[in-house]
C-alpha cells in the first residue's frame, strides 16, 4: 500500500515536472524572434480564430462601427470584449499581443489540467465497472497508466496544441470551453457542463451536436462497458443459488454503485435548465455588446451564417474551401447543406451504438466535426489528439495506430511545404496544398473508423470476457 | 422658321405681280405684319433658350519637350419651362439623362497614359481637374432621396456604357463603387464614385463624345483631332463634366452645363529650321498645330459663340524667359510690360496674338504666366490658322507643383499579404512654405487621403502605421479625422477616408496599411487572371491649396468659359498610381476533378464509418440469421401474394431466399418512390 502511495507521488510529480516543461517551451515560442510567423499559417489561424482579424474587431468597434461591419471578424462579441483590449496594449521590448500568448498559455493548461480530472474521474468509474463485472485483471492492467496523465501530457505536448497556442489563434480558448463542459459533465456539475456547452456553442457552434454526449453522461454516468453486460451478470446471480458469499458480495457493490443501467432524469433536467439560462446569459450579453450596431441578428448573421455559408475560400486544412471555390454557383447551397448533413447524419447511428460510452461518443464526435467543419485548424485536432489519450487502454488494440501516427506527422510537414509552393514561390498550384489537406482528412477518417471500430471490439472482448467467466 | 417665312415671302412676291393694286396694298400689309410677327416670336425664342456652344484650345509647352494641348468645349442649356423640348444645340442623349437620372452633378473621364505631377504640373486648374487615374472614372451627384440613389446610378453606368460604348456598365455592381462622404468632394452627400481602372480607351469612346459637339469632328476646332496623333501622344484624357443649374421650382427643367475637355499630351516632332542648337537635351522642339496634330484649324464651328485658341507660357517659363532677356540687354529698362515679352527674341509665334493676357497673382511672386490669344474667326478654308512656336534659344524651367508629391508601392512578397505604402515627399512648394511660415511655430499641412480597396483585398486598418520623418509616430497625433468603411464580402468595397495633420517642415511622411489578399471563386475571376487585380488609385487632395488662375486685361476673357473655369477655386489634388495586385489562382481546369475527389472522401467517411457501427462479427451474426429465419417477413409474403396475382399465375411456394429477395426488390421501390417524391416536391416547391 505504502510502496503504491508512492509510486503515485511519483507519478504526480513526473506529470508537474512534463507539464511546467511544456509552459517553458511555449514561453520559449512566445519569445522567440519575430521570423517565426505561425500567426500568419493558414492552418494555425483561420477566419474564425485569427487574433489579427479579433483585433481588426476590436479596432472598428472602438472607432464605434459594428466589429462585423467588414468581412473580417466573425467570432462572438464577448471573446472580442475580453481580448480586445489585450491586443491593444503594447509593452516595450516585449513581444507583440504577449498578454493574449499567456492567456492562451493559461488557458491550455487550465485544460491539460481538466483533462487529467477528467481522466482520473473516468479510470475509476471504469475499474469499479469493471471489477463489479468480476474482470479484475482487466482493470488491473488499466490502473498501470493513468490514462488523465497520459491525454493531458498529449493535450499539453501535441506539436498541434503547441503551435495552435503560439500562434495566437482563439482555439485554445474554444477548447477550454469544450473540456469545461466534459468535466463538468464527468463530475456531475450540470450547471459547469451547461456554461461549457453553452460558450462552447456559441464560440465555434460545432460544439452544439455535444448535447448528446452530455445527457448521457449526466444521465448515466461515465463510460462503462455495454449496460446489457450488468443486467446479463445480475440476471446470471439471481438464476444462480443465491447461497454463495461472494455473490451477496457482488449485490452489495451492485447496490451500493448504481451501475448504470438506469437513466437518471434529475441532472439531464438540470442540464437542460442550467444550459437555457446560461445561453439566455449569454445573448444577453452578446445583445448588450452589439446593441447599437446591428444587434444580434447582425452577430448571428456574420458567425454562425458565415460558418454554415462558406464563405471565405482562403485555404485551410479542410476540404471544402477548395470545393466551394470551384463549384458551380447554382449548386453551392445544396453542397453546403449536404457536408453540413454529413455530421448530422452520423449523430443518431453513433449515439445509439456508442450511448454506453459518452466521453468516447463525445470524442468521435469533435473528430468528425473537426474534419468536416467548415474552417478547421490545428487547434481542433489537438483537442480531439488529447482526447484521444482518454481511451489509451481501450483503445490499446486499435489498427494502423502507426500508420496514422506517420500519416500526421508527414501530412503536417508537406502541409507548409506545398503551401509555400503554391502561395509564395508559385512554382506548384493550388493542387498540391489541397492534396495534402485530402490526405489528411483521410487520415482522420481512418482514425474516426479504426478508433470506433477498436472500442466495438473491445467491447466485444469484455462481452466474451464476461460470458466467459460465470 | 425663318427658313420657312423666307419661302412664303418669295411666292408672295412672285404673286405679287398678277395681283391688282389694290390686292397688292393688302397683301403686303399683311406680309408686313406677318413679319413683324415672326421676328418678335423668333426674339423671344432667342431671349428665353440661348443654348451656347463654345470652343476653345489652350496650348501649352511642358518643360519636357512636350506640348499640352487642351480642348474645352462647352454647352450651354439654360432652365426651361416646356417638357420634351427640342435642343437646338445641346446634346438630346446628355439632357434626357439629366431629366431622367435627375443628375445633379456628374463627371466621366476616359483616361490612358498617367499624368506626371513632377513634370505637368500640380498646382493649376488643368492639373487639378484634368488628371484622371488611367481607365474610366465616374462620378455622379443625384438629387433623388438617399434609397433612391444606388438605383439610380445603376441605371446611369447602364446608360452611359450605352452612351460611350465602354464597359462603364460593370460599376452597377456594388462592390465597384462606393459613397465617399467627405474626403473626395466635400459636400457629398447623393454622391457615388466608381472606377474602371483595367478599361481600355480608345478611338470608340471617342467618336461617341465627339458625336454631342455640335459640328462633331467636321469642323471647328474639334476637326483637329486626328486620331493617330492623339493616341500617339504620352497622356490622353477625354472628360465630360455635367453641372444641373437652377431647378428650384418643379415646372421649370433644370439647365445644364455641359463641359466636354480633352487633354493631351503630344511629343512634337522638332523640325528645326534656321539654327542647330548646341545644348540638344534642354532645347525646346519648335512646333506648329500642323506638325502636332497634322492639321491646321480651318476656321471655326459656325454654330459656337466663341472660337479660341490660346497658348499660355507658365509662370516659370516667363521667370525664366525674362532672366534671359535680362541677361541678354542689361541695357533695357527693368518694366517689362506683356507686350514687351513678345519682342523677346528667344522665341518666335509664327501668327500674331490678337491679344496678350497676364495673370493676376495672388501669391507675389516675381513672374506671372502670359498667355495669348488667338480667335479663329479671322480664319478659314484658304487662310487657315497654324499656331506655330519656334525657339531661339534653349530653356529649362519647372512647373509649379503641389505641396506634396505622392506615391504609392505595395510592399510584401508572395500571393498571401502584403501592405499598401503611400509616400508623400515635399516638393519646392512646401518648402517655400517652410521658409515663409517658420516663423508661427504651428505650422501645418493638411493632407486629405481618399482611397478605395476593392474587397479582395482585405485591409487591416488597426495595422495603420504613420511615420513621419521616417519615424513611427502614433496614429492620433497625425490623424485629425478618419472615416473608414469596411469592405464587405462580395458586397462593398473598403473606403478609407482621412484628414493628415503633417508639419510643415517635414522630409517625408509614409501610411502604411497591410492586407490580407483574398481567394475568389473560380467564376469571379477575370479571364486573364494571372495578370492581376487592379486597386484604384488613391486621391491625395490639400484642402488648403486651391488651385485658380485670374488673367485680367480689359475683363474680356471673363466670358471665355474655359477661363471662367480656371477662375474657380478648385482644390488641389493629385491622384497615385494605380497598383496591379496579383492574386492566387486555383486550378481552372479541374472543377469536376476536385468535386468528385472531395465527394468520394465524403463517401469514404460516411461508409467506412457507417459500416464500422452496424458490422456484425461471428456469433452475433449467426444469431441475427437464426433470429430472421424465426420471423420469415410477413410483408414478403404479402408482396410475393400480390405480385402472382398480378402475374395471373398461381403463387409457387417459395423458398426463404427469394422471399428475402423480393423484400429487397421492394425496398428498393419504396426507396425509389420516396426519392421520386422528394424530388417531384422539391421541384414544385423551389424550381
Amino acid at each position: 500500500m505504502e510502496s503504491k502511495k508512492e509510486e503515485n507521488r511519483k507519478k504526480t510529480s513526473s506529470f508537474w515536472v512534463w507539464a511546467i516543461a511544456s509552459v517553458i517551451f511555449r514561453l520559449i515560442l512566445i519569445y522567440f524572434p519575430k521570423n517565426l510567423n505561425l500567426s500568419s499559417r493558414p492552418e494555425v489561424s483561420t477566419p474564425l480564430t485569427s487574433l489579427r482579424r479579433l483585433a481588426e474587431g476590436y479596432w472598428l468597434k472602438q472607432s464605434s462601427m459594428s466589429p462585423y461591419a467588414g468581412s473580417m471578424y466573425h467570432g462572438s462579441p464577448l471573446l472580442l470584449s475580453l481580448l480586445g483590449p489585450l491586443t491593444v496594449k503594447r509593452m516595450e521590448g516585449q513581444p507583440n499581443h504577449l498578454l493574449c500568448s499567456l492567456l492562451f498559455v493559461l488557458a491550455d493548461v487550465v485544460s491539460a489540467v481538466l483533462i487529467r480530472a477528467t481522466g482520473r474521474k473516468l479510470q475509476t468509474a471504469y475499474s469499479r465497472s469493471l471489477k463489479l463485472l468480476q474482470l479484475d485483471s482487466l482493470s488491473k492492467s488499466s490502473e498501470n497508466l493513468s490514462s488523465g496523465d497520459v491525454a493531458a501530457l498529449v493535450y499539453l505536448w501535441n506539436p498541434f496544441t503547441i503551435v495552435a497556442c503560439v500562434g495566437l489563434s482563439t482555439s485554445p480558448i474554444e477548447n477550454l470551453a469544450i473540456i469545461l463542459s466534459l468535466y463538468g459533465a464527468c463530475t456531475r456539475l450540470p450547471s459547469l457542463a451547461a456554461f461549457g456547452w453553452v460558450v462552447a456553442t456559441h464560440l465555434s457552434l460545432y460544439p452544439a451536436i455535444l448535447i448528446i454526449p452530455l445527457i448521457f453522461l449526466l444521465g448515466y454516468g461515465p463510460d462503462a462497458p455495454p449496460r446489457k453486460l450488468f443486467v446479463q451478470r445480475r440476471n446470471g446471480k439471481d438464476g444462480d443459488n443465491p447461497s454463495s458469499g461472494s455473490s451477496c458480495l457482488q449485490e452489495e457493490l451492485f447496490n451500493q454503485s448504481k451501475p448504470p443501467l438506469t437513466f437518471s432524469w434529475k441532472p439531464v433536467v438540470q442540464f437542460l435548465f442550467w444550459a437555457s439560462v446560461w445561453s439566455v446569459y449569454v445573448l444577453a450579453l452578446c445583445s448588450l455588446s452589439v446593441k447599437q450596431k446591428g444587434g444580434l441578428r447582425e452577430m448571428f448573421k456574420s458567425t454562425f451564417g458565415f460558418i454554415l455559408t462558406v464563405e471565405d475560400l482562403s485555404p485551410n486544412m479542410g476540404v471544402l474551401w477548395y470545393f466551394f471555390a470551384e463549384v458551380f454557383d447554382f449548386f453551392r447551397n445544396f453542397f453546403s447543406i449536404v457536408f453540413h448533413m454529413n455530421i448530422l447524419f452520423m449523430i443518431f447511428p453513433l449515439a445509439i451504438r456508442l450511448n454506453h460510452r459518452p466521453c468516447f461518443l463525445a470524442f468521435v464526435y469533435i473528430t468528425i466535426s473537426s474534419l468536416l467543419k467548415s474552417y478547421p485548424s490545428v487547434g481542433d485536432s489537438a483537442l480531439y489528439l488529447g482526447l484521444l489519450g482518454l481511451f489509451v487502454f481501450e483503445l490499446a488494440d486499435m489498427q494502423f495506430s502507426f500508420f496514422l501516427f506517420c500519416g500526421y506527422i508527414g501530412v503536417s510537414l508537406l502541409s507548409p511545404v506545398m503551401h509555400n509552393l503554391w502561395i509564395w514561390r508559385g512554382t506548384g498550384n493550388a493542387n498540391f496544398y489541397y492534396a495534402t489537406a485530402m490526405a489528411f482528412a483521410c487520415f482522420q477518417i481512418v482514425l474516426v473508423v479504426e478508433s470506433a471500430s477498436a472500442m466495438l471490439n473491445h467491447d466485444r472482448k469484455l462481452r466474451k470476457l464476461s460470458v466467459a467467466k460465470p | 422658321m425663318t427658313f420657312l417665312h423666307g419661302k412664303s415671302t418669295v411666292v408672295v412676291t412672285q404673286s405679287m405681280a398678277l395681283l391688282p393694286v389694290r390686292l397688292k396694298l393688302i397683301v403686303i400689309l399683311l406680309l408686313v405684319c406677318q413679319l413683324l410677327c415672326s421676328t418678335i416670336a423668333f426674339g423671344s425664342v432667342l431671349d428665353k433658350d440661348e443654348e451656347e456652344f463654345s470652343e476653345e484650345l489652350l496650348l501649352k509647352p511642358l518643360p519636357d519637350r512636350k506640348v499640352l494641348a487642351h480642348f474645352h468645349f462647352e454647352s450651354r442649356a439654360p432652365p426651361s419651362i416646356s417638357f420634351g423640348r427640342h435642343h437646338h444645340l445641346f446634346p438630346k442623349a446628355i439632357s434626357q439623362l439629366v431629366k431622367k437620372f435627375r443628375v445633379k452633378e456628374m463627371e466621366l473621364s476616359f483616361t490612358q497614359g498617367r499624368w506626371r505631377y513632377e513634370q505637368w504640373g500640380g498646382f493649376d486648374p488643368i492639373s487639378s481637374n484634368n488628371a484622371k487615374p488611367p481607365g474610366v472614372e465616374l462620378w455622379a451627384v443625384f438629387d433623388v432621396p438617399q434609397s433612391q440613389v444606388d438605383a439610380s446610378w445603376k441605371n446611369l453606368t447602364h446608360a452611359l456604357s450605352g452612351l460611350f460604348c465602354a464597359s462603364i456598365n460593370f460599376l452597377e455592381s456594388s462592390t465597384t463603387y462606393s459613397a465617399p462622404e467627405w474626403a473626395f468632394r466635400p459636400d457629398s452627400g447623393n454622391l457615388r464614385y466608381g472606377t474602371l481602372p483595367r478599361e481600355a480607351v480608345c478611338t470608340e469612346n471617342l467618336t461617341p463624345w465627339l458625336k454631342l459637339l455640335p459640328c462633331r469632328d467636321k469642323a471647328g476646332l474639334s476637326a483637329l483631332m486626328d486620331r493617330p496623333s492623339i493616341y500617339r501622344g504620352f497622356y490622353h484624357s477625354q472628360r465630360l463634366h455635367l453641372t444641373a443649374t437652377g431647378s428650384s421650382s418643379q415646372e421649370v427643367d433644370s439647365g445644364t452645363v455641359l463641359e466636354q475637355t480633352l487633354t493631351v499630351v503630344l511629343q512634337p516632332i522638332s523640325w528645326r529650321t534656321g539654327k542647330s542648337y548646341v545644348d540638344k537635351a534642354n532645347s525646346q522642339p519648335s512646333w506648329s498645330i500642323s506638325s502636332i496634330f497634322g492639321r491646321k484649324v480651318n476656321g471655326k464651328c459656325v454654330l459656337a459663340k466663341s472660337s479660341n485658341v490660346y497658348l499660355q507660357f507658365e509662370k516659370g517659363l516667363v521667370g525664366e524667359l525674362k532672366n534671359l532677356h535680362k541677361e541678354n540687354a542689361d541695357s533695357e529698362t527693368n518694366k517689362l510690360a506683356s507686350k514687351d515679352f513678345l519682342s523677346y527674341p528667344s522665341f518666335e509665334l509664327s501668327v500674331n496674338p490678337d491679344k496678350v493676357f497676364e495673370e493676376v497673382d495672388n501669391l507675389h511672386s516675381k513672374s506671372t504666366s502670359v498667355l495669348y490669344e488667338f480667335s479663329v474667326e479671322k480664319y478659314n478654308d484658304s487662310h487657315p490658322l497654324d499656331l506655330g512656336l519656334t525657339w531661339k534659344i534653349p530653356v529649362v524651367w519647372s512647373c509649379q507643383q503641389a505641396p506634396l508629391h505622392a506615391s504609392r508601392f505595395l510592399m510584401g512578397s508572395g500571393n498571401e499579404r502584403g501592405a499598401i505604402a503611400i509616400y508623400l515627399k515635399p516638393t519646392e512648394l512646401s518648402e517655400g512654405l517652410k521658409k515663409s511660415n517658420i516663423v508661427d511655430k504651428s505650422c501645418e499641412l493638411r493632407v486629405n487621403v481618399f482611397q478605395v480597396v476593392p474587397w479582395y483585398i482585405k485591409v487591416y486598418y488597426h495595422t495603420l502605421q504613420v511615420f513621419v520623418n521616417q519615424q513611427s509616430r502614433a496614429v492620433a497625433d497625425v490623424m485629425e479625422k478618419i472615416h473608414v468603411s469596411p469592405s464587405k464580402d462580395k458586397i462593398s468595397p473598403g473606403v478609407m477616408e482621412m484628414i493628415l495633420k503633417l508639419p510643415c517642415g517635414l522630409e517625408s511622411a509614409a501610411l502604411n496599411l497591410e492586407f490580407d489578399k483574398g481567394f475568389l471563386h473560380i467564376d469571379e475571376y477575370p479571364p486573364d487572371a494571372n495578370q492581376g487585380f487592379d486597386i484604384p488609385a488613391a486621391i491625395i487632395s490639400y484642402p488648403d491649396f486651391h488651385a485658380s488662375m485670374r488673367f485680367s486685361e480689359d475683363g474680356s476673357l471673363d466670358k471665355s468659359p474655359m477661363f471662367s473655369k480656371f477662375q474657380e477655386k478648385s482644390l488641389v489634388l493629385s491622384y497615385t498610381e494605380i497598383l496591379l495586385v496579383p492574386l492566387t489562382t486555383p486550378d481552372f481546369s479541374m472543377p469536376y476533378n476536385v468535386i468528385t475527389i472531395t465527394c468520394t472522401v465524403f463517401a469514404l467517411y460516411f461508409g467506412s464509418l457507417l459500416n464500422v457501427l452496424r458490422k456484425r462479427v461471428d456469433e452475433e451474426e449467426r444469431f441475427l440469421k437464426s433470429n430472421a429465419g424465426r420471423k420469415t417477413g410477413r410483408l414478403s409474403t404479402l408482396v410475393s401474394k400480390l405480385s402472382a396475382k398480378l402475374r395471373g399465375k398461381p403463387r409457387e411456394p417459395q423458398p426463404s431466399t427469394t422471399a428475402s429477395s423480393s423484400s429487397v426488390s421492394f425496398k428498393l421501390i419504396f426507396k425509389v418512390l420516396l426519392v421520386a417524391g422528394i424530388a417531384i416536391c422539391w421541384q414544385y416547391y423551389f424550381g
